[in-house]
This record gives C-alpha cells, sequence and structure tokens, in this order.
C-alpha cells in the first residue's frame, strides 16, 4: 500500500522540491491509502498509478491542497504547504478531469480570466495560444469546442500560469494521438526547465526523464 | 533554477477580473437576471390580490411587503451563486489561484450584487408608486434596500457556499439565511416605514450601515472557509 | 493542567470521566429543580401585577437561558473543532444542537401558556423575548438541517461549525434588532425590564430553577456526547473492546 522511494539517504539533497511526509487520506470512513512518502526535485517527474478508486485523485488533490489529509503534510521547497498556502498556489497549476472553464464564454474570455489570477497579459498569451493550435478558436464558446479541443484550453492554462509545479489527474483522456503527443511534449520541456510535474494516469508513459513512481491499490 | 516567475498580480486585478468574469456570464444569461427581478414584481403584486385594494392598507404594509419580496427575490438568486463553479470544476482553480480566496469570494458577492440587487433597488420606487407609499419614504426605501441588499449578498454568499453541491440545497439555504437576515429585514422595512410616518429614521439607516461594513469585512472570511470545506 | 485536557480530549478518556460526572450532575440538577418547583409554585408570594399566572417564570425563564447557554457551548465547541480540529469537540457541538432546541422550544411554549391569561391571546408579536426565542429555533433548525444534509461526518462537522460561528455573531444582534423592534410599539411583554426588584423569596428559587436547568443541560449534554462519541469511533479498538469484552484483541 506505500512506498518509499529515496532510501538513499545521499539523494534527499538541498535540491528536494516537493515532498509528502507519511500522508493518509479517508474517504468518507474508508482508508485509501497510509503511510505514504515521496520526494521530488527539480526536472522529476512523480508517475501515480492504479486502478479507478485507489485514491490517485484524492492523492493530487491532497497535494494540492483541496482535499485534507488525515495524516502527515506535503512540502514545498522545505515549508509545509499548510503554513504558507499563498506562495504555494503562486507556484502550482492544477489539470483536473473537469477542465474548469464557464461553457457560456469564448476560450479567449476564459483565458482573460485566467491572466487575471496569474501574472500574464493577453499579448503573452498568444504565442501559447498558436502553440496549442488554438488561435482560430479562441472566439468560440467553450461549449462548442470539443472535448479535446478544451483539454488543450486546460493546457493552454499551465503554460500561462507559469507555474513550477503541474499537478496533472488523467491529462490523456479524451486526446487523440496528436495531443497525447502534444502534452508528453510539453511535460518535457516543462522537466527540461527545471519544473516538478505529478501526474496520475492509468497507463504507462514512454518519456525519457527521471520519473518515480507510486502504484496505489 | 530558472525561468519560473510566477508573479502574481495585485489584488486590485484580481477583484477586477473575476468581477468581469460573472457580469459577463451574467450577460451572456439575461434570465439569471431578470428572473429575481420579476419575481420580486410578482410577489409584491401578490399582496394587494390578496389582502385587498384599500389603498391605506397597502401604503402601510408596502414597506414590509417590499422588503419581504427583496429579501425572498435575493434567496432565490443566490442558490446559483456558487452552482455552475461547482460542477465544471472553475471552483477548484478558483481556490488554488494565487490571489486570496476571501478576495475572489468577496468579487462574486459584488458583481451578485450588482446583478440581483441593484436592478431591485432601482425597480423599487415604480413598486412603491403602486403600494401609493409617500414619496418622502422612496428615498429612504432605495437607500435601505440598497444595504441591505449588500448585505444580504455577503451573507447569502456563505450559505450558498455552504450548501453548493448538496441536493435540495435551495431549501436549505433559505433556512440558513432567513434567521440571520432578521435583523436587516426588522431594520430595513420599519425604517422605511417611519419615514412615512415622517419620524426620525437616523438610528435604522446606521444601523444598516454598520451591519453592512459588518457583513463587508467577515463574510469574505466565512465564505471562503465555507468554499474550501464544500469544495473537498 | 495542560496534561489533563489533553487526556480529556482523547474519546476514551472522555468517555469513561464523563460516566463518572453524569450521575453528580444528574442528582444535583433533579434536588435544585425539585426545590425550585416547590418553593416557586407554592411558598414564593403571588405577584402584585399578575397574581399566580406569574409562576410559570420559573420554567420559563431557566428554559430561555438555557437555550442561549445551548448555542453558546454549540459555537464554542464547535468554534475549537474546527480551530484545533478537535474531533471530540464537533461531537460536543453536535449533541448540544438538538437540545438547545428543545429548551428553545419549552422556552416558546411556556411563554405562549403565560401569554394567554395574560393578553387572551397564544402569541404575542410584541414581546421581543417570545420573537427572538422564534428565531433562536430557526437557527437551531438550519444548524442540524445543515448537518443531516452532509453525509460525511467530518465535512458536516466542519461545515456546520463555520455556520455555528456565523450564527454566534449574529445572535447578539438578532436580540438587539427584536428590541428595537418592539421598542418602536410598547406592546405588552411578559417581563417588564427594570420593573419591580424580585424579593429574595421569588428569586432564590428562580435561581435555583436556572442552576438545576444548567446542570441538568450539563448531564444530558454529557450523556449524548457519550453516545456521539461512540458511534463516530466504532471503528476504533477501545470501542471494540467495550461492546465485546470477549473478543480476543489481537
Amino acid at each position: 500500500m506505500h512506498l518509499s522511494l529515496y532510501t538513499d539517504a545521499d539523494a534527499k539533497t538541498l535540491t528536494e522540491l516537493l515532498s509528502g511526509t507519511n500522508l493518509c487520506v479517508l474517504r468518507g470512513e474508508r482508508c485509501l491509502f497510509k503511510g505514504l512518502n515521496f520526494a521530488l526535485s527539480s526536472g522529476e517527474l512523480l508517475l501515480v498509478q492504479g486502478p479507478n478508486g485507489s485514491g490517485k485523485t484524492s492523492l493530487l488533490r491532497s497535494i494540492a491542497g483541496l482535499f485534507g489529509l488525515e495524516t502527515g503534510y506535503i512540502s514545498w521547497r522545505g515549508v509545509p504547504t499548510k503554513n504558507d498556502r499563498q506562495s504555494f498556489s503562486a507556484d502550482v497549476v492544477w489539470m483536473a478531469h473537469h477542465v474548469g472553464f464557464k461553457a457560456d464564454l469564448t476560450l479567449l474570455e476564459n483565458l482573460r480570466f485566467e491572466t487575471g489570477l496569474r501574472s500574464a497579459t493577453l499579448e503573452e498569451i498568444e504565442s501559447i495560444l498558436e502553440r496549442l493550435s488554438l488561435s482560430q478558436l479562441v472566439e468560440l464558446p467553450m461549449r462548442s469546442l470539443s472535448a479535446g479541443q478544451q483539454k488543450r484550453g486546460a493546457l493552454a492554462r499551465m503554460l500561462i500560469s507559469d507555474a513550477r509545479l503541474w499537478l496533472m489527474d488523467e491529462p490523456f483522456a479524451n486526446l487523440d494521438v496528436g495531443g497525447h503527443d502534444l502534452v508528453i511534449e510539453l511535460i518535457a520541456e516543462h522537466l527540461a526547465e527545471n519544473g516538478i510535474c505529478v501526474m496520475a494516469a492509468h497507463q504507462d508513459l514512454e518519456l525519457e526523464v527521471p520519473m518515480h513512481s507510486i502504484q496505489l491499490q | 533554477m530558472t525561468g519560473f516567475e510566477a508573479k502574481v498580480p495585485g489584488l486590485w486585478h484580481g477583484l477586477k477580473s473575476i468581477i468581469r468574469r460573472d457580469l459577463l456570464l451574467a450577460w451572456k444569461r439575461p434570465g439569471d437576471v431578470l428572473n429575481p427581478l420579476f419575481f420580486f414584481a410578482m410577489v409584491s403584486t401578490l399582496f394587494p390580490l390578496a389582502v385587498g385594494p384599500s389603498a391605506e392598507q397597502l401604503a402601510v404594509s408596502g414597506p414590509g411587503v417590499l422588503w419581504v419580496a427583496a429579501l425572498l427575490a435575493t434567496l432565490l438568486s443566490l442558490n446559483s451563486l456558487y452552482l455552475s463553479d461547482f460542477e465544471d470544476g472553475s471552483l477548484d482553480q478558483i481556490i488554488l489561484s494565487p490571489q486570496p480566496l476571501p478576495l475572489l469570494a468577496l468579487g462574486k458577492s459584488v458583481s451578485h450584487w450588482l446583478v440581483s440587487g441593484l436592478p431591485l433597488v432601482i425597480v423599487s420606487p415604480l413598486i412603491a408608486m403602486t403600494f401609493s407609499m409617500p414619496a418622502a419614504s422612496v428615498g429612504v426605501l432605495m437607500l435601505t434596500l440598497a444595504l441591505g441588499t449588500i448585505s444580504l449578498s455577503l451573507l447569502g454568499s456563505i450559505g450558498a457556499a455552504l450548501t453548493v453541491g448538496l441536493n435540495r440545497g435551495n431549501a436549505l439555504l433559505s433556512l440558513l439565511i432567513l434567521p440571520l437576515a432578521m435583523p436587516v429585514l426588522i431594520f430595513g422595512a420599519r425604517t422605511v416605514s417611519l419615514a412615512a410616518a415622517g419620524d426620525a429614521v437616523a438610528a435604522g439607516i446606521y444601523f444598516l450601515a454598520a451591519y453592512c461594513m459588518l457583513a463587508l469585512s467577515f463574510a469574505p472570511l466565512a465564505t471562503a472557509a465555507a468554499l474550501k470545506i464544500s469544495n473537498e | 493542567m495542560w496534561k489533563f485536557l489533553h487526556k480529556l480530549a482523547s474519546p476514551p478518556h472522555f468517555y469513561d470521566l464523563a460516566a463518572k460526572f453524569i450521575p453528580w450532575f444528574a442528582v444535583c440538577a433533579l434536588a435544585l429543580i425539585g426545590y425550585g418547583s416547590i418553593a416557586g409554585l407554592f411558598f414564593a408570594p403571588a405577584d402584585y401585577q399578575q397574581g399566580d399566572a406569574f409562576r410559570i417564570i420559573y420554567v420559563h425563564v431557566p428554559a430561555a437561558y438555557l437555550s442561549l447557554l445551548a448555542y453558546a457551548a454549540m459555537a464554542i465547541s464547535a468554534g475549537i473543532g474546527l480551530i484545533w480540529r478537535m474531533k471530540l469537540a464537533h461531537a460536543v457541538a453536535a449533541g448540544a444542537a438538538p437540545l438547545g432546541a428543545w429548551f428553545t422550544f419549552l422556552a416558546l411554549a411556556t411563554g405562549s401558556i403565560w401569554g394567554r391569561p395574560m393578553w387572551g391571546t397564544w402569541w404575542e408579536w410584541g414581546d421581543p423575548r417570545l420573537t427572538s426565542e422564534l428565531i433562536m429555533l430557526f437557527l437551531y433548525f438550519g444548524y442540524m438541517a445543515l448537518r443531516a444534509a452532509i453525509d460525511d461526518t467530518q465535512k458536516a462537522d466542519r461545515a456546520s461549525a463555520v455556520l455555528a460561528l456565523v450564527g454566534a455573531v449574529n445572535v447578539p444582534i438578532i436580540h438587539f434588532s427584536v428590541e428595537w423592534w418592539s421598542s418602536l410599539h410598547q406592546g405588552p411583554t411578559l417581563i417588564r425590564e427594570g420593573g419591580p426588584a424580585m424579593p429574595p423569596a421569588m428569586l432564590i428559587p428562580l435561581l435555583a430553577m436556572i442552576l438545576g436547568f444548567s446542570l441538568l443541560f450539563g448531564a444530558m449534554l454529557l450523556s449524548r456526547v457519550r453516545s456521539e462519541v461512540l458511534y463516530r469511533e466504532r471503528r476504533s479498538r477501545w470501542v471494540r473492546k467495550l461492546l465485546l469484552p470477549s473478543e480476543e484483541s489481537p
């Protein structure tokens, strides 16, 4: 049920950016997992795998701070996240199963809202939209975009946020092969720039990056 | 350690963004604005129909009827304050944003008032006219309704945050908010009656203003706490 | 001292300790209520204005006082549970709410019964205390309804704690508003504020009743919290040992 990843004491150096210690999460009365530990340095990816209902999403939500931990804590840059929510929020961006856009608004209006929450300006996001092949779609209401296109909108959010930690829950769902490759490409770039990614996925990932994995039952 | 300069824009920028977003949403769905307004007008009409057309009776009960109608119309519009955000996953993003959650909650309450409370205030003189309320009291009516509906938007957002995602959350929301809204109702309606009778209204106005300030200071914090709990 | 409090916060210790206190509270409560009732009903002098009808004060006032005390207990323990994340505190809040609602109802019922011979009506909106008590009852209903609507116990605890705290801030405001509202009309009230001071023969049984009711509330609250604790901890080892002592612990 749990896997301690850093057995090598030397590896636990000051470059450890994100860590979870003694994590336990309850769903109702059921304990999904306990005693879970992990630590990630910059440029690394944590892959959380397991069958449906095993707690992948709950673990990710706990790391984000959306879901409470029964025991244990998450640290970011050495500081427990519950002690300094503000700076952690600035450094993290969350990509959930629900894309989190308003169906009534256009993609552009949705992303403009995102820039208000983060730091980008509308001019800066043009290049991002180009990259994600969304430039032609910005004026359309979200409800008329396909699921794959909406997912790419969520990817746009991640690039706009300029956040260090990417939390992604099933990022490949609803994407075609092209979209799949795009996600891989973006993640690889992100990690190469010393970002960190925690991902929940069903399938194995073919990616040439330092990767750790957790298997939940 | 390159590249990531996740600067957070200023608070004012964040507040403006969420107000703009919600106003845009209301613009695209005019029903959200108009329904509570029609409800307000119709409930106000129910009373003369039910109680009788005597002008003196209407003039006396006018302030109370208008205030109750305003309260009910506001409750009606509060139900959906956080509902769509909860359902489409925007609430996750709002809670996780680097902008302080109470600030964003305040922004949502502000846009809620602009969309549901302000129209009531603007329309109230027309309804007051049908109740033969003296002209002297109409100004006080608008002022008390303005202060009152602001307080209700703030207080109500706490209830909306607590009940978002629950089955039959609507009825529960009313049950939670109505007792808390009594002071606003009491002072609002009675002050307008006093104005109609020519008595001093300062006490009532000061109370409503003070309550508004209190709500402004604390309601966003309580709403933020409630949102985090409900969204788990 | 801290060690004692820390121990108290642990459910099994609380369960045992509470069991010891309940009989004491109950016995003292019954003694005080017994004295208060008899002294109040039979030996206190009749009120010069209201005659014998005023005697219902010996139930009405303690019930009203307890309805406020219960709300305070509920709000304070909910706050402690929310801020310090103590599960036991949440159990106390959950236990206090129905008790408070019943006391409120009792205050309303006795107030109404009192009013009948006084005003000839079963309800009098002009009395600020009655109206405040009615709003209190709605506050309790709201709290209990919110708890019931949320399935997950921890989530229900925390959501209702926020509601209890918001309500607690509003209770004084509500009282003040209702006072002001009723003062506009100078209606009939049950207890005239600043009226003639009560002679000791009237006052002492009243104080006895108030204290007795408080102890009764304490006993009932401890008993309810014990049940809550048993239910919430039903999967833990100490509860299993308690309920099934024959089972061998692994």
